[in-house]
């Protein structure tokens, strides 16, 4: 296996609702780069927003690290905020305790092919996905 | 030039066509335009014979789950003012994440297009007055 010499790490700042769609246009631009198609770009784009505006509301602001993959984006979301007591009620559907619909978390883990998150109560919230340009590698039938 | 500006919120516009009210979403719209947009639109509906309002999506590329709510938010008040709202033109790529998002926006009427969803609003019957049943022409029964 070779290393990885061509990844690449941004980091960006999530403090303000300008930043979210800083975050936006820049996963897009690095998504598009990196080979996405129009709907996994998209099905990113809008789990990266879900995830920011977490960052922004509950974590009190926070940064977003992204990183180039071969063939994928990995997205790290931290804060140093109040963090999540009970993860497994903040990753259930329709649970939230801001003024969302609560489908941040859950949606955002559905929107992506690897999902995880850190958070102990007092030490903030590290939430980190993956997204892969072409997911599922099916062979294709050959015809003739 | 900076995007970080905090004094002004950027409005989008609401354009008056007859009794329908039509506002067009372009590109990346912040959290802050958004809830705006819900109180101009309502303020609308309130200050005249508004009976309907069509929201083009056609160039939204991303709908996340606080512009859906926005948007489902203004449907329902909207609704509570006696006009109806057509949303308008969602991409394929938008509608596929938001169907596995889990947000398919029930209540929220869709067409594909503004020319369609107009369509839509002067087809149907206002809201709460049924046709009655003495002044239907016979071409509506089926």
């Amino acid at each position: 296996m070779q290393t990885s010499a061509d990844t690449a790490t941004t980091r960006l700042p999530i403090g303000s609702d300008a930043d979210l769609a800083w975050v936006r246009q820049k996963v897009r631009q690095t998504a598009t780069d990196s080979g996405f198609s129009l709907v996994q770009q998209t099905k990113l784009i809008t789990a990266a927003s879900e995830l920011a505006r977490n960052t922004l509301i509950h974590g009190g602001g926070g940064q977003l690290d992204m990183t180039v993959l071969h063939g994928g984006l990995r997205l790290t979301f931290t804060d140093s905020g109040p963090g999540i007591r009970d993860i497994e009620q903040a990753m259930t559907d329709g649970f939230t305790t801001g003024n969302g619909l609560g489908m941040g978390l859950s949606g955002a883990k559905r929107l992506v092919q690897d999902f995880s998150i850190e958070s102990q109560p007092g030490q903030g919230t590290t939430v980190t996905v993956t997204a892969l340009a072409t997911p599922m590698p099916h062979p294709r039938p050959e015809h003739g | 030039m900076t995007s970080r500006e905090q004094d002004h919120t950027p409005r989008v516009p609401v354009l008056m066509l007859g009794q329908t009210l039509l506002v067009t979403l372009q590109g990346e719209l912040q959290d802050a335009v958004a809830g705006q947009l819900q109180d101009d639109i309502v303020s609308r509906i309130a200050a005249g014979p508004v009976t309907g309002v069509v929201i083009d999506i056609t160039g939204v590329d991303i709908v996340d789950s606080y512009l859906g709510r926005v948007l489902a938010e203004i449907a329902s008040s909207a609704r509570l003012m006696a006009a109806r709202t057509v949303l308008a033109g969602m991409r394929p790529a938008v509608a596929i994440t938001l169907a596995e998002l889990g947000l398919t926006l029930p209540g929220l009427r869709t067409a594909l297009d503004v020319g369609r969803a107009l369509a839509l609003l002067s087809h149907s019957p206002p809201t709460g007055s049924p046709p009655h049943p003495g002044r239907a022409h016979h071409a509506d029964l089926c």
